[in-house]
């Protein structure tokens, strides 16, 4: 902690007129910033902590129920649902993102031909945002659902869990596999040499050497794929839009709908919000902890 | 190189690239299928999707000038206000980001670290968890026009930008700013003169990180925004889709279309300063 607050000052002014002079100019420098930030995080945060505890369907008539919302919001069946949901599609989509960036990592870095064209092609959809997505892939999506086993996205769960999975891999493979290419370049050639002139054969190559030196890298991608499973929205509302009977609703989904789509009691999607915000914490705290004690070892 | 290598290893790379080719086909794929259908009918996009468009079903532009001019809202409107609102968002965010950042690392004050910590802070919030109280905060202001809702999207995207910016002017050593100071340059004229040429690859970076965020943005606009004035094209995409009644296959693909183009022309002129951007924000977990 020392070390670090030495750290901040080596980068700030010590020449005290300097200081002063620099000071003088806060309003023009610091303050529009600092003002839309409490407009638009710090304020909305705070006060969203405070509703949570209140019983309200417009602003003008909010009465106080403690934690009535919370026990309302753990009770509710959607909300578990949801949970499960997403933490399924969560897990399975951060195996099958991860494993298949990697592959492709690995084979393009061996130099292939046209690594660069391919490249390319993977990384793309990761700039499409979730709604058009969604939709583009519903479109595809339905029509193969509809020739081949007679069904729809919006009739059947499974389906619409599947097309999820593969909605998001599309998407984020690509991204996950340049980090991973990154990664793999910085593989130290003598390591691999060395290896091999001790008899290890490619699985012990890829086990004892590859996979150790590009471990942040994989602990990086693995949250990554991590939060943003928790946190979709987007092409969730936009390929299933929660059916059918919101079997494929995740968390973020069910949120919004216990906002906008309930005419009793906003208090409880304000509560389940809370609740969200602290797993999305709790699941950035453990990146934390992980990367932290991966780099002590190194 | 090629000499080095047996034929075997030859064979095998060639059998790689081969198979490489036909995955990244399929993965394009969608994208062909959603172009060559836009120019199709609605009866042969639904009946068959995957064949080709043929002397039957082949409608020209139709698709496009139909989604284009649908209902009562113009598609042009939308395509306009994403481009009002990312243009002004992002430079606002640009400007004010990266001058607050500097502040914060050449100020070593209480104040300053605790503005810092907030944005790290940020960082991890959903959004779901201030959205309500956010959109209701920004109507009372009445930053609900595509020309004031820049300050809401400074004020929820501050905390990344910050960050990336705080962590680059870190690494720039001081003393060419104390000498500038004593040649008498004004805390701005150093700033906008000395530090901000130094921090471009920074700028571009959090520009493209900042651009794709804004430019695809759904559910922000869509709860801050006059709905019935105002739509982003994501938001109009939704509309179209979600309303009740016979939905306009033929259309909805020719803005979807639309919609890819400038993202695909974009990067593919640009694509190593994309990549880079975009992985530049793999911190904000």
């Amino acid at each position: 902690m020392k070390k670090k607050a030495k750290k901040h000052n080596a980068s700030a002014i010590t020449n005290p007129s300097q200081l002063r002079a620099t000071k003088r100019y806060a309003p023009i420098f610091l303050w529009p910033t600092f003002i839309a930030f409490c407009i638009g995080f710090v304020w909305p945060f705070i006060w969203g902590i405070y509703l949570s505890f209140f019983r309200f369907k417009t602003l003008r008539n909010t009465t106080f129920v403690g934690l009535e919302n919370y026990v309302k919001a753990f009770s509710d069946k959607d909300f578990y649902s949801s949970f499960w949901f997403t933490v399924l599609f969560t897990v399975i989509s951060v195996i099958v993102i991860n494993v298949v960036a990697f592959l492709v990592a690995f084979v393009l870095t061996k130099g292939i031909r046209g690594s660069n064209i391919f490249r390319t092609i993977f990384f793309m959809p990761n700039l499409i945002g979730g709604i058009v997505l969604g939709y583009l892939w519903k479109i595809i999506l339905d029509a193969v659902i509809m020739r081949f086993l007679d069904s729809t996205l919006a009739l059947n769960a499974t389906y619409g869990f599947w097309g999820l999975v593969i909605l998001v891999s599309w998407q984020q493979i690509g991204y996950m596999m340049i980090i991973y290419v990154a990664a793999l370049q910085n593989v130290p050639g003598e390591y691999i040499e060395a290896a091999k002139i001790d008899g290890a054969n490619g699985p012990q190559l890829m086990r004892h050497i590859i996979i150790p030196t590009v471990m942040p890298s994989i602990t990086i991608c693995t949250f990554l794929s991590l939060t943003n499973g928790f946190k979709l929205f987007d092409q969730n509302l936009a390929l299933t839009g929660g059916k059918p009977f919101k079997e494929t609703e995740m968390l973020a989904l069910n949120i919004y709908k216990s906002f906008y789509e309930s005419t009793t009691n906003m208090g409880v999607g304000q509560a389940k919000a809370v609740i969200f915000f602290v797993i999305v914490v709790v699941v950035a705290l453990a990146q934390l902890y992980f990367t932290r004690s991966k780099e002590v070892q190194e | 190189m090629d000499n080095t290598l047996s034929r075997r290893q030859k064979i095998g790379r060639g059998a790689l690239t081969a198979i490489f080719s036909v995955v990244s086909a399929v993965w394009f794929l969608p994208v062909i299928v959603v172009l060559y259908n836009s120019f199709k009918n609605n009866d042969a996009i639904k009946t068959s999707l995957f064949s080709l468009p043929n002397a039957e079903s082949f409608v020209g532009f139709e698709n496009y000038v139909e989604g284009i001019m649908h209902g009562n809202y113009p598609f042009y409107e939308s395509i306009l206000y994403s481009l009002i609102i990312t243009i002004l968002s992002v430079a606002l965010i640009l400007l004010c980001t990266s001058m607050a950042a500097w502040y914060i690392s050449r100020v070593d004050s209480f104040f300053c670290k605790v503005v810092y910590y907030l944005c790290i802070f940020s960082m991890v919030v959903p959004f779901q968890m201030v959205m309500f109280t956010l959109s209701k905060t920004a109507d009372k202001l009445q930053l609900d026009t595509p020309w004031t809702i820049p300050i809401v999207y400074l004020g929820f995207g501050a905390g990344l930008a910050v960050f990336m910016f705080t962590g680059f002017i870190k690494s720039i050593p001081i003393d060419i700013e104390e000498a500038a100071s004593i040649d008498g340059c004004t805390p701005l004229q150093t700033f906008f003169l000395v530090v901000a040429p130094i921090m471009k690859s920074t700028y571009i970076s959090v520009c493209i990180l900042e651009v794709m965020w804004v430019w695809n943005d759904y559910l922000l606009p869509y709860l801050v925004l006059d709905k019935t004035k105002f739509r982003t094209i994501p938001i109009q995409i939704q509309y179209l889709q979600g309303s009740y009644g016979q939905v306009d296959y033929g259309a909805t693909m020719a803005l979807i279309v639309l919609c890819l183009l400038p993202i695909v022309i974009v990067y593919l002129t640009c694509q190593k300063h994309i990549i880079k951007g975009v992985l530049s924000g793999a911190v904000k977990g």
